[in-house]
């Protein structure tokens, strides 16, 4: 590099100012992350090899335990059930918001009288607090005063009602409906604007092609929405896996523990029990759940772009 | 548990906030500096407490203000939601800004004595003789005084007069007359019987009474005691003399199933009374709670919160709190809370006194005498102990496990570490 022609301090100095430029740019941002991502997430992974317990607080001792806190949690017949239960609901949440989300989404894009109004009003649920409409189910699901037995009563379906929230299996079922009850606007929301984005000269292709309705879906409609539908998926699965709120409001975990999911075992060890060591353990066995799934999701992703 | 009603979404809502609030502490995220070591003249003490009912916290507030001006000092008080106040105690703990004056549901003394954070009170020259001795069971840890409460409270049997006048129904006093009754009172519409038996502490205490006056005991879930007693609300639940939503009932909710005439009768406190005496139309009594067999005693867990003066900096604060704490449990104040509350006085000579002057009472101050802390045995293992009680009447009124079954559980829960 021929430097002499020149003044040697400008170059350097300009260099200097650049990297410098470059870093102060990148600074904000990763101070934000490490403050608020890689704390916590340390700080969380730390506190589940400690016993952690009210007593920490005001001493601040919290001895190591090594991985005793992540055997007590794995070997506790509860954790199996917790996670066949969070199976069940994220599978099951997924499938039906997923499934109705796509349906009103395909329903939505035909041009019809009050549609943009209807579509904005489908978005409620989602604007509605968690706390507010899982009380109001609580109160429709209660199976001797609720609105939904009394209908069912009077229409002669059941002549006793359906248990939805103290039956141990109908309690899941009616969980599950209800977030998939919320869940809908978010996927309808999401995939109405994947299909906006599919050019309409490849549905005329299509139909001169003599294409009917159910073909030009499978050929055209489902492989440009592809991408949004993976989207869709992997925010709804890492959504789903931390539910909390709703469980709690509607159910407690009850009955008999018939809807205790990784996240509601988490919140009661840490916020009930005061075990923050255990309750920070079975926290980080659900990132790194809500972690593998993203990671499967990337892989794929990566296959599909790449083949 | 020992609050008036409030709504369940308030009550999450509540606990979601101090939850939010708790995670801040763990990650160290608390902030200030503490009350600061002022060797000034202390004009002004804090106080927290959980009588963030509206009601309740200008009652509190009134007597706290009065012991502030007889120590020469100015009370301000804080009020948290219940469900908040252990995050909130917590957080405080570990930015060292505790209150000078900490009242404590009393099942949970014990295990916030034992962080260290709290400070003995026979230093400060207070008076804790004469009192019940379930509520000092409750007080203490480590064979030393921590909290005192003024006043305290058990759980009975409250009926809906009307009704049980209409169908021609004594007051039940025993086991086999409660399920005649509850079966009797069951219409249409309406059940016979209403308990908390949902999946958290509160259920857990709804329990007790039966438990324990059938012999049964924390130490050892799974006896033959134990099991006729979860056997007893199975029954009534599969009779349906009770709904099978006292799965997911508060006690609350208990109340509103009453109120509204839901049920005929129901297990609950005297903290409902003021709710309960706002419908002029629904005519209500109280009993003690049903035993096993004629001519016992019921034996009822105690409620009530105990005050304690938490370490600080400043030993001039802590002497000023003290002084407030002993006020507070002065006969006098004793009296203008019980009357306030429909709690019992904690001083027994007191109590019975109490009895003459307001006989609606006397069903009350009966149960406290005999009334057990939750604490006395466990002490802080209590916790553990409730989880597995709650876990048991949850899956035995599910039909998932017989109480024998459900009991067994309970009891390595309640074993386990």
């Amino acid at each position: 590099m021929p430097s002499g022609s020149r003044p040697a301090t400008d170059p350097a100095r300009a260099r200097f100012r650049a990297r410098l430029a470059r870093w102060m740019y990148l600074v904000p941002a990763a101070a934000y992350l490490l403050m608020f991502f890689g704390y916590p997430i340390v700080k969380n992974i730390m506190m589940s090899f400690q016993q952690y317990t009210t007593t920490t607080f005001y001493t601040g001792a919290a001895p190591f335990v090594g991985l005793r806190n992540y055997a007590e949690i794995l070997a506790s017949d509860l954790f199996s059930k917790a996670l066949l239960t969070t199976a069940l609901f994220t599978a099951g949440s997924i499938v039906g918001q997923f499934v109705l989300g796509l349906a009103f989404a395909l329903f939505f894009q035909r041009r019809f009288p009050l549609g943009g109004f209807l579509r904005s009003l489908l978005l409620l649920p989602w604007l509605l607090p968690l706390v507010a409409s899982g009380t109001t189910w609580r109160w429709m699901l209660d199976p001797d005063t609720g609105v939904v037995n009394t209908a069912l009563r009077g229409l002669h379906l059941s002549s006793s009602g359906i248990p939805w929230l103290t039956g141990t299996s109908q309690a899941l079922v009616s969980v599950i409906l209800i977030n998939i009850w919320v869940g809908i606007p978010f996927n309808t929301a999401i995939l109405y604007a994947g299909l906006q984005d599919i050019p309409t000269h490849l549905y005329e292709a299509a139909k001169l092609d003599g294409a009917g309705p159910l073909a030009s879906f499978r050929h055209v409609t489902w492989p440009l929405l592809r991408p949004v539908v993976g989207v869709v998926l992997v925010l709804g699965v890492v959504y789903t896996v931390k539910v909390l709120d709703l469980v709690l409001v509607v159910t407690g975990g009850g009955p008999a523990g018939a809807t205790e999911t990784l996240a509601t075992r988490s919140y009661e060890l840490s916020f009930q029990q005061f075990e923050f060591g255990r309750g920070a353990a079975m926290s980080n066995v659900l990132i790194v759940l809500s972690l593998a799934f993203a990671l499967v999701y990337l892989r794929a992703n990566r296959r599909a772009r790449n083949g | 548990m020992i609050s008036p009603a409030r709504p369940p979404a308030r009550r999450i809502a509540a606990l979601l906030s101090g939850t939010i609030a708790l995670a801040l502490a763990v990650t160290g995220c608390g902030g200030g500096t503490g009350t600061g070591s002022d060797t000034g003249k202390v004009t002004s003490i804090t106080a927290l407490d959980y009588y963030s009912d509206e009601a309740e916290h200008s009652q509190w507030g009134e007597i706290l203000s009065a012991c502030g001006r007889s120590a020469g000092v100015k009370v301000e008080q804080t009020s948290v939601p219940p469900a908040s106040l252990m995050p909130k105690i917590l957080q405080q703990a570990s930015s060292r800004t505790l209150p000078d004056l900490l009242m404590v549901d009393n099942p949970d003394l014990q295990q916030i004595a034992q962080t260290g954070a709290l400070t003995p009170l026979d230093p400060y020259g207070i008076d804790s003789s004469g009192f019940a001795k379930g509520i000092l069971s409750a007080g203490t840890y480590k064979g030393k005084v921590y909290g005192l409460a003024p006043d305290v409270s058990t759980v009975a049997l409250f009926y809906n007069k009307d009704m049980l006048a209409k169908a021609g129904v004594a007051v039940p006093r025993t086991w086999d007359e409660l399920k005649a009754a509850a079966a009797e009172l069951t219409r249409p519409g309406r059940y016979g019987m209403a308990v908390d038996a949902n999946a958290t502490f509160e259920g857990s205490w709804q329990f007790l009474p039966f438990l324990w006056s059938n012999g049964g005991d924390e130490k050892r879930l799974d006896t033959p005691q134990a099991a006729q007693a979860l056997q007893l609300w199975v029954d009534l639940v599969k009779s349906g003399s009770m709904s099978k939503s006292v799965l997911n009932w508060t006690q609350a909710d208990v109340h509103d199933q009453f109120a509204a005439g839901k049920t005929a009768m129901m297990i609950n406190g005297p903290w409902r009374i003021p709710a309960l005496n706002k419908d002029k139309n629904l005519h209500w009594g109280v009993a003690p709670i049903p035993v096993p067999r004629a001519a016992q005693t019921p034996i009822t867990p105690l409620g009530g919160e105990v005050w304690t003066v938490p370490r600080s900096a400043s030993k001039a604060r802590q002497e000023k709190a003290a002084q407030v704490l002993a006020c507070l449990n002065h006969s006098s104040s004793m009296l203008t809370l019980a009357k306030q509350h429909f709690t019992v006085p904690s001083r027994s000579a007191l109590a019975s006194r109490y009895a003459e002057q307001v006989p609606s009472m006397a069903a009350f101050v009966k149960s406290v005498e005999a009334a057990r802390s939750r604490t006395s045995q466990l002490g802080v293992k209590w916790p553990k102990a409730a989880t597995g009680i709650y876990t048991a009447i949850q899956s035995a009124l599910a039909g998932e496990q017989t109480p024998e079954e459900a009991l067994r559980h309970a009891q390595r829960i309640a074993t386990g570490d």
